[in-house]
């Protein structure tokens, strides 16, 4: 689904990601994880088409992607919701910037709504929500677009751990069911492991990749109780910690 | 218990109760004072009342023109000179340092200069308050949208949005709240601004009805020219404060959540 080739971006001199190159599967999910400044989040935004590259290149269904994609949702750290629109008047932004039909884009949100459990807020404004509400407006938006791919920058680390691990499922149970692919960045180990099909280890400060695992057990839900989660988790972070 | 009862009797009749005291100091000084320069409250009430069925309303409605009419000139102006050099950094670069020079000069001493330009009429005064504030809001303007989260820009880019969705569903709605402060301080320049330019070349206008009572030293009827000008600016800000409720109602909510 992806092609990444010896993409190199900049922010000014310096050099944020290092000739990177990565392969990311259809119908997948893929952790990017290391600790802030490695790069991981200038990848992401490389792919969602904001940050353009220096060099290299990136084809998204073998399309070269310039700028932002019809297919592609973004989800930001600090959800991105905008705080003078009610939870309707966000989810439906997408649509209404793609002049979709006010009927279609009624019956595409409240349905999205409804799945992810928020229906009721429509009304309120993102200030009154809590941190997991506002996530789950995020996600409707990102979903309302019905995208192939779902990118998402460190999308639960402001929230508590209950509430985190509820998204955590959610998101895995939308990844199947919608059958679309997901990158997402974090810093937590434990979520890399939980939702990420193949985990990629970014290097400290080269902005290049350490180690890329492939995780067998991704798609389980209850694979957090499982003794092989400690164990990929422990091998994440000698990973991680392997002075280069 | 009693003293609960006050307090919430302050807060929802805090107009009153600012009228109440401002009253009483008033009547204090006149008291004390025992001059003819402060009339008492009543008489200065009764005495506007009784200007109002004659022309004091032409005199308050020639002044709100004014300000109305330069308001809004500064504000399309102002607004979108300064949502464009917020958003395009380089354009700003080479427009900022004429703002800063021309920002502090006191524009009301080119008011012989406008009147020479534009006539002695209307014209002239509304070109001196524009003229002052539109450099509060251009400046207001530019810097909320240099201050605006940087996420909500990725956020707005990655759902495909125009140029034109970019102000309609980001830029303008996000500054909103610190324009209508902008304007609030606006028009209490304006106003004063006014005051000082109606005296020239003019017989209509709060302003100069206040000068030519005091010139006639006739002080009952400036009190209740002060207590017009204070009405208007009150109505104004009444307004202001209206449309902002109406149209940021998230800041509203904002602010009762912390």
């Amino acid at each position: 689904m992806i092609q990444i080739k010896d993409l190199e971006i900049k922010y000014g001199s310096f050099t944020a990601v290092n000739k990177i190159s990565l392969n990311i599967k259809e119908n997948s999910s893929c952790a990017i994880i290391g600790p802030s400044g490695c790069g991981k989040s200038t990848l992401l935004y490389g792919l969602a088409g904001i940050v353009k590259p220096a060099s290299g290149d990136i084809f998204i269904r073998e399309q070269p992607v310039k700028e932002n994609r019809r297919k592609t949702g973004l989800i930001l750290q600090n959800y991105g919701l905008f705080p003078w629109k009610t939870v309707w008047e966000n989810a439906i932004l997408g649509l209404k910037i793609r002049s979709i039909s006010m009927e279609e884009i009624d019956n595409t949100v409240t349905t999205i709504l409804q799945e992810l459990d928020i229906l009721e807020l429509k009304d309120k404004f993102p200030v009154q929500l809590s941190g997991g509400q506002k996530q789950r407006v995020a996600i409707a938006r990102a979903l309302s677009i019905q995208p192939d791919l779902l990118l998402m920058d460190e999308p639960f680390s402001a929230l508590d751990a209950i509430t985190r691990e509820a998204l955590q499922n959610l998101v895995l149970s939308l990844q199947q069911q919608k059958k679309m692919s997901i990158v997402f960045v974090t810093h937590n180990i434990e979520e890399a492991v939980f939702l990420g099909q193949q985990i990629v280890i970014m290097d400290k400060t080269e902005g290049s990749i350490k180690h890329i695992i492939e995780n067998k057990n991704f798609g389980d839900r209850n694979f957090r109780f499982d003794e092989g989660f400690f164990q990929l988790c422990m091998e994440v972070r000698r990973i991680m910690e392997v002075s280069d | 218990m009693i003293e609960m009862k006050l307090n919430n009797f302050f807060l929802q009749h805090k107009g009153i109760y600012g009228t109440v005291v401002i009253i009483i100091l008033w009547y204090i000084f006149h008291y004390l004072l025992q001059t003819a320069i402060i009339p008492s409250p009543i008489e200065t009430i009764m005495e506007f009342f009784r200007l109002l069925q004659r022309d004091l309303l032409l005199h308050m409605f020639a002044s709100l023109y004014r300000i109305l009419v330069a308001g809004i000139i500064s504000l399309i102006l102002g607004v979108s000179i300064g949502l464009y050099l917020g958003l395009n950094e380089k354009i700003d670069q080479y427009f900022s340092p004429m703002i800063y020079l021309l920002y502090p000069i006191p524009k009301i001493a080119f008011l012989p200069v406008l009147m020479i330009l534009f006539g002695l009429g209307n014209l002239s005064k509304i070109m001196l308050i524009t003229i002052i504030i539109f450099f509060q809001i251009l400046v207001t303007t530019r810097d909320s949208v240099k201050g605006l989260n940087k996420e909500w820009f990725y956020s707005i880019r990655s759902l495909g949005a125009s140029k034109f969705q970019l102000y309609q569903h980001l830029v303008l709605p996000a500054v909103l709240p610190k324009l209508f402060t902008a304007i609030r301080i606006s028009i209490g320049t304006s106003i004063a601004v006014l005051f000082f330019a109606e005296n020239f070349a003019t017989t209509y206008g709060i302003g100069y009805f206040i000068m030519n009572s005091w010139t006639r030293v006739d002080y009952v009827q400036m009190f209740a020219g002060i207590l017009a000008i204070s009405l208007l600016g009150l109505l104004i800000f009444k307004g202001i404060d209206l449309l902002e409720k109406h149209l940021c109602k998230w800041i509203i909510l904002e602010k009762e959540t912390i």
